[in-house]
């Protein structure tokens, strides 16, 4: 049977950049929306039509959200425990992405399927038994006992992004830098890091989002001192839309700065280049 | 500078013995090629002299020191590694100081011997750049010029000139050498390259199977092979063996192979005299033999299969008796394919070798 002859190179590249641009229009407007509303006042947010267009910029909505009780509390301790989670899996998951990269040791694949399967485990089941164990522990509603459970749902991606990071070091550096006179910890701090620093960020990054934006663990291990995600999950069903839009522009903000300085060596990291 | 020495050193892999047992003396300031086909063993134990892997048995020396269960840095050494190693996220300068600021030297010392050492290599210009800016064979350079500017006590250097091309490996073998001169340095370079190898050393070592065949200098190596293996991996094209069966009729030594009677020298007759009846191989160089037009007396009769004009010399590849060997013969040697020849192999360029084990015949 004779195939069509495929359709010309112009059409071809004209229907990839129409699904292009409505990929992005698919994700843009709803971001745009949350932060036209976000900064607009109450009235022009219940009004009704809506206009695409800004009316009038006002900071009434945000700082309305911001002083609304528990708002600012619940930020603050999201940022604390989005850092703790982030040095906690750099200092464990690192080291364990180094050592999968640069040695061969008895049950390596095992151990390597056995990081990815934790992330296959849903949180849902762990969520009670660990609920349990932190209130044995006195750390039931602590933001070290959401920090310990990100970490552990971090950690995964961490250590097999680091270990492809330190994958891409080769190892001739470190030896050269130890025929050199380095010690194996001098050769990692003054050759290795250096190379597998923005990788190692990107990492890092990807974990602070990944708690910042974590609701389940959150929700079920706080009870007062909240992350925001938890915060707004709770208050959510039971606020005025202004609430709603300013949190959900907060929760917004952090995941688009990432993406924009990271976006970079995420490209590098999934093969694709950019000019 | 300081001379090497290995007692015994052993090295294995789970099962596989990379180096066996291997003894081997560096002397101060000599050059000497580690060789041998990939897998031998060669990187692996100049990686044993560096500290990068720990030996199972046997010990290491440099100089006067035991340096078995030293680490790399406590060894005074310095290594050229096969794909540079060059730091990347250093310029060429601080690559070139890295060592040097490792032994916490003062600046203006650091700042002297960066300078001289990119000087010897011709790299004064590209101080200033990151290795991503230059090309291999620059790249290269500031790998050698890192490890001299220790001044080491012993260069070793993986086989440095593996990942460049053609041509510019031949500009920087001859650069190498002179530079190497220069600064009489205790070197043990490792290659499978053999006109590296020949080209290079004060003394060659050839390995195989994690074993040191044959320790010598370039010219005995070539000439006289230790065994079929070293004959046939050094040299292109590679040594001929001829297979035959020693005779001693009325006194007189023979050698009897398919393509007729070979007479060797009296020193060899005696010593083939012992293997009477035995089966030999006849290891000869395509230069050593004679191609003439007409018949001789002592002359083995060819068939010519394969010409090859090689510019400064022809190639052929000739069918005697039920053995194929290559002979070179002159530029301006006529010959076609198919034609009839006389070989005439020089009896003094013989080497002869015992068939059931390989060996040469030579104690």
């Amino acid at each position: 049977m004779r195939r069509l002859a495929p359709p010309p190179r112009l059409v071809g590249r004209g229907t990839m950049y129409l699904m292009a641009l409505l990929i992005a229009l698919w994700i843009l407007i709803p971001i745009y929306l949350i932060t036209m509303a976000a900064f607009s006042p109450k009235d022009v947010i219940y009004s009704w039509p809506k206009s695409l267009m800004p009316q009038s910029f006002s900071l009434e909505t945000l700082l309305f959200f911001l002083n609304a009780y528990g708002v600012l509390a619940s930020v603050r301790n999201s940022v604390i425990v989005a850092l703790l989670t982030l040095a906690l899996s750099l200092v464990v998951g690192a080291p364990a992405g180094y050592a999968l990269a640069r040695f061969i040791f008895r049950g390596k694949d095992v151990y390597r399927l056995m990081i990815l399967s934790t992330r296959a485990f849903p949180i849902v089941i762990l969520s009670i038994p660990l609920a349990v164990a932190f209130i044995r522990w006195n750390l039931y509603d602590t933001v070290i006992s959401v920090a310990l459970v990100h970490t552990a749902m971090a950690l995964p991606t961490t250590i097999l992004v680091t270990s492809s990071v330190f994958i891409g070091v080769s190892k001739e550096l470190e030896e050269a830098a130890m025929v050199l006179g380095c010690n194996r910890l001098q050769a990692f701090t003054k050759v290795a890091l250096p190379l597998a620093l923005p990788g190692l960020a990107a990492s890092a990054i990807f974990t602070f989002v990944l708690s910042w934006n974590e609701v389940f663990a959150a929700t079920i291990l706080t009870l007062y001192n909240r992350t925001l995600p938890a915060h707004l999950f709770v208050q959510l069903a039971a606020s005025p839309l202004p609430f709603r839009f300013a949190g959900g522009f907060f929760i917004l903000v952090p995941a688009i700065v990432f993406m924009f300085f990271v976006r970079r060596y995420l490209f590098n990291l999934w093969g694709i280049t950019l000019k | 500078m300081a001379e090497i020495r290995l007692k015994g050193v052993r090295k294995t892999f789970g099962k596989v013995v990379a180096v066996q047992d291997v003894d081997l003396t560096v002397h101060d300031r000599e050059f000497v090629v580690l060789l041998g086909p990939s897998g031998c063993g060669k990187t692996t134990l100049l990686r044993c002299i560096a500290g990068l892997e720990q030996v199972d048995k046997g010990r290491v020396f440099i100089g006067e020191q035991d340096v078995t269960d030293l680490p790399p840095r406590r060894r005074q050494i310095a290594m050229v590694f096969q794909n540079y190693a060059v730091f990347p996220h250093l310029t060429v300068f601080e690559n070139i100081a890295f060592g040097l600021r490792m032994q916490r030297k003062p600046d203006s010392e650091i700042e002297m011997r960066v300078k001289a050492a990119a000087e010897l290599l011709h790299i004064e210009e590209l101080l200033k750049r990151y290795p991503a800016q230059l090309s291999g064979g620059q790249r290269q350079r500031v790998a050698v010029a890192r490890a001299i500017a220790v001044q080491p006590q012993v260069l070793l250097m993986d086989e440095p000139l593996s990942n460049l091309d053609a041509l510019l490996r031949l500009e920087m073998r001859a650069e190498l050498k002179r530079l190497l001169r220069e600064i009489q340095s205790t070197t043990l370079y490792v290659t499978h390259d053999q006109v590296e190898a020949l080209s290079l050393g004060d003394r060659i070592a050839v390995m195989r199977d994690g074993q040191i065949i044959q320790y010598d200098t370039p010219l005995n190596i070539y000439d006289k092979p230790a065994d079929v293996f070293v004959g046939g991996f050094i040299g292109n094209p590679p040594m001929n063996f001829i297979e035959g069966q020693v005779r001693v009729e009325d006194d007189k030594v023979k050698v009897l192979t398919s393509g007729g009677e070979i007479e060797p020298t009296p020193e060899d007759g005696a010593i083939l005299r012992k293997l009477k009846d035995n089966r030999v191989l006849i290891g000869i160089r395509a230069e050593n033999i004679e191609a003439l037009p007409t018949s001789a007396p002592d002359a083995l009769e060819a068939t010519v299969l394969v010409v090859e004009p090689l510019g400064s010399h022809n190639l052929l590849t000739m069918q005697v008796g039920d053995e194929r060997i290559k002979v070179t013969t002159r530029a301006d040697f006529k010959v076609q394919t198919g034609q009839h020849l006389w070989l005439r192999l020089k009896a003094d360029k013989i080497r002869w070798m015992d068939k059931a084990s390989g060996r040469a015949l030579y104690a």
